[in-house]
């Protein structure tokens, strides 16, 4: 964990830039950002970065690779998800499994 | 015609009551089941090692759910504070695009707009998107974008009251809640191939960059998937054949999100093929 200050510089950096971009699109004239290659790459990069935390927060811990109960928990996230489950559920799903491999693999 | 300088919920004479009960009860229905995941955040955050108060103001300054639950897990992991915020602002820059949408459909007045900024993220997005007109949309935005502010605050900070009772989150599942937010969104916006070869070679790098580089940077490597997949969607496919224009390209299932629908609306012209 990184010191206090830090955490609230990055606090900070977080709050004003993620608010400055909602703004920017409610206020700025539509054409700016209406390039259809903006438009895709600006769809496409979303989809890169949730994808990497997905994999990334599943199967790391620190600077290392681990397959853990985290995996089963995220599987049976999926099949809610294929199951159309509302967004509370899919979340629960993966919580409960995860928990659930834990409690019987002790650990 | 001037537009009302608030969305009022009771000036609008032109959508029956029938239908804008429903508007508010889609609208409660994501509000509700979205804002209570902020249980999931506040336990994560303090699993990560924010104070009550750092935790809270996230909720209440940034709310953007991905990038609250990115920033607190590449801190938690040891990020320096840029690299914590620069993945999570990335993820953040997407809430533009919903703005821009709305700003067109909500035409909100120009002393409205910063307040009704905050509440610009995916869901919120989604229910005024999938609205009929105007005074619809505007009391669906505004009713999802109050119960889930509230609620998301709320629960965060209970959540992260909590964490000390709960003791190690690991061992109550929770470590899985940031994965499974992350997927739930990331499900309805991977439609196309495309989409799949962006977040395919995404994984691949950040699991390649993970023991290699410093904690949160190999989140902002894998942003690199983007540009490489739209480059190869806008090569064409095989040599006698062009990439096929616009409206020729099926394109997957029904749109779910305001992404999508932009992205088939606007994004279709030069870079999508079936």
């Amino acid at each position: 964990m990184t010191g206090t200050a830090d955490t609230w510089i990055a606090i900070g950096i977080t709050a004003a830039g993620c608010y400055a971009v909602k703004l920017l699109g409610l206020a700025v004239p539509a054409g700016l950002l209406e390039r259809p290659v903006v438009k895709r790459l600006a769809a496409l990069v979303p989809i890169a970065l949730l994808a990497a935390l997905t994999a990334l927060q599943t199967f790391g811990t620190g600077r290392h690779l681990a397959f853990d109960a985290r995996a089963a928990g995220l599987a049976a996230a999926a099949v809610a998800l294929l199951l159309r489950a509302p967004f509370l559920l899919v979340v629960a799903a993966a919580v409960l499994v995860t928990a659930a491999v834990r409690a019987v693999a002790g650990g | 015609m001037t537009a009302p300088p608030v969305p009022a919920p009771s000036s609008a004479p032109d959508v029956p009551d029938t239908s804008r009960a429903a508007v508010v009860r889609d609208a409660l229905g994501v509000g509700v089941a979205v804002g209570l995941s902020g249980f999931a955040f506040g336990v994560t955050s303090a699993g990560a090692g924010l104070s009550l108060v750092q935790t809270c103001a996230l909720s209440l300054l940034v709310f953007t759910g991905a990038s609250q639950f990115a920033l607190v897990g590449a801190l938690g992991a040891g990020g320096g504070p840029f690299t914590a915020a620069a993945g999570a602002f990335f993820l953040g820059t997407r809430n533009a695009f919903y703005g821009l949408r709305l700003s067109q459909l909500l035409k909100l007045p120009r002393l409205v707009r910063p307040l009704a900024a905050q509440w610009v993220i995916d869901e919120t997005s989604a229910i005024a998107l999938a609205q009929r007109g105007r005074d619809a949309a505007r009391l669906g935005f505004t009713v999802t974008g109050a119960s889930l502010y509230a609620l998301w605050n709320l629960t965060t900070f209970v959540g992260a009251v909590g964490a000390s009772a709960l003791g190690d989150p690991a061992a109550w599942g929770l470590d899985a809640a940031g994965p499974a937010v992350f997927l739930a969104l990331l499900a309805p916006m991977v439609k196309g191939r495309t989409e799949r070869t962006a977040a395919g070679l995404a994984v691949v790098l950040a699991l390649l960059f993970l023991p290699l580089l410093p904690a949160g940077v190999p989140v902002l490597m894998s942003a690199l998937a983007a540009p490489v997949a739209l480059a190869f969607a806008r090569r064409p496919r095989t040599s006698g054949q062009q990439a096929p224009d616009a409206h020729t390209a099926p394109d997957g299932p029904a749109a779910r999100t305001p992404a999508d629908r932009a992205a088939r609306e606007e994004g279709t012209a030069d870079d999508r093929h079936g």
